[in-house]
C-alpha cells in the first residue's frame, strides 16, 4: 500500500439496473463502474434511458431492481448522505426565481448544513467560475439561457461535490454558450472532480468524455473511450453523398464495392471507408455525380448509427 | 475544488452510513427551508404578506361593530352574557390563523410545486421530505402567528380583552394555523391544476360561515351539529372563544386533543405525499 498510483475504487458501481414504468423498461439491466476522477457519458438518443439512469444514482428515482451503490452507499437508503457529496446539474433548470443570483448559491448551500462563512466565500469563488460576479444582485428571470445554466452548475458545485451529474448540460444553449460551459467543464475535469454526463451531442461525448456508455432502449450497446469506440465500429473517414432525396436509394446498389461499407439515410448516403477522397474518385469514375459530398472524420454519431441503425437526433 | 492525487487519498471516496432511523427521509435541517423562507419574505413586497390580515379585520368591523349594535349582548361560553362583537372576534381570529396556513400551504406550494420545481431541487441536497416539510410548514405557522397577533392587538383596541387569559390566543392560533398546515400541503400535492385549487376556496368557505363563527352551534338541527362538530375550525373557534373570555369546560381538552390529531397526521401525510412525488 501508499504505492505512487494505486487503483481508485469505483465510485459508481452500478449492476443490473431495472426501472420499470407501468409495463415499460426505461431502463433494462444497465451495468457500469466509474472511478474517481473520470469523465463518464451516458450517450443516446431522447428516452434512452440516461436521466433515469441519473435520477437512480442522485436517489430521486426508486429503482426497480439491481444494484447501485454511490461511494459505497446505496443511494436509495441513504440519500441524504450521499447526496451531500453529490452535484446535480438537472435536465433543466430549476434555479429558485425568488431568490436572486448569489442567494441562490448561499441558500442551496444551507440546504447542505454548510456554514454562512463558509457560504459567502464559497458563493463569490463560484460566482467568478461562472463569470457571473457582476450579476450577483440580479434577478434569476433576467439571466440569459447560458447565464441560468452557468449558475446551475456553479450551485451544484456549492458542496465541493465528490461527483457532478449533468443531465444535457449544453441542450438548447447557442454554440457560443456552449463552448463558455464544455471550457468550465473542462477545467472541474482537470481538478479532478469525477463528472457523470448525459447527452445526445455526440461532439459534446467527444469533447468531454474519457469514457462512456452508449445507451438505446434502456440497455447499453457498446462501451469505452470516444476514439476506442469509433475505431472498433467505424471507419477512418466518412464520405457523405448526397444524390436528391428520391435519388438516394435508387442509386445505392451502384455504390457497391466503395469504402468498406455504405449507410442509406432518407436525405444522405454515408460511405465507410479510410480514405473519403478516393472513395469519391471511386463514384465520380462510375458516372454517378452526387449534388454534394463531404469528407469528414468518423464520429459518435456513427458508431450510434452502426449499432442501433438510426440516429442519435429524431 | 480539490486536486485528488495528493491531498484526497482514495479512502475518502468511500463514505459511512448514517444509522439514524429515517434518516433517508429527514435530514435534521429544516431550518435552512426557513432561513429560505425568510429571505424571500425580506425581499418581497410587504403589501402581500399583509394583506391577509384585513380580511378577519373587516368581518369584525362590520359584523361587530355594524351588526352588533342590532344583536346586542350574547351568551358567551358558561352562559354569562357578552357582546356581539367579543363573541365573534376568537372566532375571527381562528379564521385568521386558518385562512394564512391555507394560503401559504396551499396556494404558495402549489406554485413552488408545479412552476417553480422548488422541491425538486431541494430534494437532490441533503434535505429529505421531511425537512421540507417542516420548513415550509413553520413559515405558513409564522403567517399565521403575525395575523394572530395583528388581530389580538386590534381585539385590545375595540377594548374586547378582558382576562389576561386572551393572551395565550396567540399561541393557540399558532396550535389552529399547523393543524391547517400541515394537512393543506399534503392535499395540494394531489391538485393539478388552477381549476381543482378553486376546490380549496369551495370548501374554506363554507367552513368559515357555517363553523358556529357567527351564531352559536344550538341554531342547527341535531345532525348538521353532528357534521359541524366534526370540523377542525369549529373545534378551534369554540377553543378560542373560552380562552378569550377565561372559561373552560371539559371539552376544552376534547378541541387540543383535535388539534394535536389532526397535526400528527397532517406531518406523516404530507411526508408521505413529498416522498410519493418526488422520490419515486
Amino acid at each position: 500500500m501508499a504505492g505512487a498510483r494505486t487503483v481508485r475504487p469505483p465510485v459508481i458501481s452500478a449492476r443490473n439496473l431495472v426501472k420499470t414504468y407501468g409495463d415499460v423498461n426505461a431502463v433494462d439491466g444497465i451495468s457500469f463502474e466509474v472511478p474517481a476522477g473520470e469523465s463518464f457519458g451516458l450517450l443516446g438518443p431522447n428516452g434512452a434511458g440516461k436521466s433515469t439512469t441519473m435520477r437512480m444514482i442522485g436517489g430521486v428515482t426508486q429503482r426497480t431492481s439491481g444494484e447501485l451503490s454511490i461511494m459505497g452507499l446505496d443511494p436509495e437508503k441513504q440519500g441524504p448522505e450521499v447526496r451531500a457529496h453529490l452535484g446535480v446539474v438537472p435536465q433543466q433548470d430549476n434555479l429558485d426565481e425568488e431568490l436572486r443570483v448569489r442567494d441562490n448559491l448561499i441558500v442551496y448551500g444551507r440546504y447542505f448544513g454548510l456554514s454562512h462563512s463558509y457560504l459567502a466565500q464559497r458563493a463569490d469563488e463560484l460566482l467568478d467560475f461562472a463569470q457571473l460576479a457582476e450579476k450577483a444582485k440580479a434577478r434569476v428571470d433576467s439571466l440569459s439561457g447560458g447565464m441560468k445554466r452557468r449558475l446551475t452548475i456553479a450551485r451544484s458545485l456549492i458542496n465541493d461535490p465528490r461527483i457532478l451529474l449533468l443531465d444535457e448540460p449544453t441542450t438548447g444553449l447557442d454554440p457560443q454558450a456552449r463552448h463558455v460551459l464544455w471550457d468550465r467543464l473542462f477545467r472541474l475535469k482537470e481538478q479532478g472532480v469525477t463528472l457523470v454526463l448525459t447527452t445526445h451531442y455526440m461532439d459534446e461525448a467527444e469533447q468531454l468524455c474519457d469514457r462512456l456508455i452508449v445507451v438505446d432502449k434502456g440497455k447499453i450497446m457498446a462501451e469505452g473511450s470516444p476514439s476506442a469506440l469509433i475505431r472498433e465500429h467505424s471507419s477512418r473517414e466518412v464520405l457523405e453523398v448526397r444524390f436528391g432525396t428520391d435519388r438516394n436509394a435508387a442509386v445505392a446498389p451502384q455504390l457497391d464495392g466503395v469504402g468498406e461499407r455504405i449507410e442509406v439515410l432518407p436525405d444522405r448516403v454515408l460511405v465507410y471507408t479510410d480514405n473519403g477522397e478516393a472513395s469519391l474518385e471511386q463514384i465520380r469514375a462510375r458516372q454517378l455525380h452526387p449534388i454534394t459530398s463531404l469528407v469528414r472524420r468518423a464520429s459518435l454519431e456513427d458508431v450510434f448509427l452502426r449499432l442501433t441503425g438510426r440516429s442519435l437526433i429524431d | 475544488m480539490k486536486a485528488l492525487t495528493e491531498e484526497n487519498p482514495d479512502g475518502d471516496y468511500i463514505l459511512s452510513a448514517d444509522r439514524r432511523p429515517l434518516s433517508a427521509l429527514y435530514a435534521r435541517n429544516a431550518r435552512s427551508v426557513i432561513e429560505r423562507g425568510f429571505r424571500v419574505i425580506k425581499s418581497q413586497n410587504w403589501v402581500i404578506l399583509i394583506s391577509g390580515f384585513f380580511e378577519p379585520v373587516f368581518y369584525l368591523l362590520s359584523l361587530g361593530i355594524g351588526l352588533g349594535g342590532l344583536v346586542g349582548a350574547v351568551a358567551g361560553p358558561g352562559g354569562a352574557p357578552i357582546s356581539y362583537a367579543a363573541y365573534i372576534a376568537p372566532a375571527l381570529l381562528a379564521v385568521s390563523a386558518m385562512n394564512g396556513a391555507i394560503y401559504d400551504s396551499t396556494w404558495n406550494i402549489f406554485f413552488k410545486m408545479h412552476f417553480g420545481k422548488l422541491y425538486q431541487s431541494m430534494l437532490y441536497t441533503s434535505l429529505g421530505p421531511f425537512d421540507i416539510a417542516v420548513g415550509e410548514i413553520f413559515m405558513a405557522l409564522f403567517r399565521g402567528f403575525l395575523y394572530a397577533l395583528g388581530f389580538t392587538g386590534v381585539m385590545g383596541l375595540m377594548g374586547l380583552i378582558t382576562t389576561p387569559w386572551a393572551l395565550l390566543l396567540v399561541p393557540t392560533s399558532v396550535m389552529v394555523a399547523f393543524g391547517f398546515a400541515s394537512f393543506g400541503m399534503a392535499i395540494t400535492s394531489y391538485m393539478k391544476t388552477f381549476q381543482q385549487m378553486d376546490i380549496i376556496t369551495f370548501v374554506m368557505l363554507p367552513m368559515f360561515l357555517f363553523s358556529a363563527t357567527f351564531y352559536p352551534l344550538s341554531v342547527y338541527p341535531e345532525p348538521v351539529q353532528w357534521v359541524i362538530q366534526a370540523l377542525p375550525l369549529w373545534h378551534g373557534v369554540e377553543l378560542m372563544r373560552e380562552i378569550s373570555i377565561g372559561v373552560f369546560s371539559a371539552a376544552t381538552w376534547i378541541h387540543l386533543a383535535y388539534y394535536v390529531v389532526m397535526i400528527l397526521i397532517g406531518l406523516a401525510f404530507t411526508t408521505r405525499r413529498l416522498r410519493a412525488l418526488f422520490l419515486r
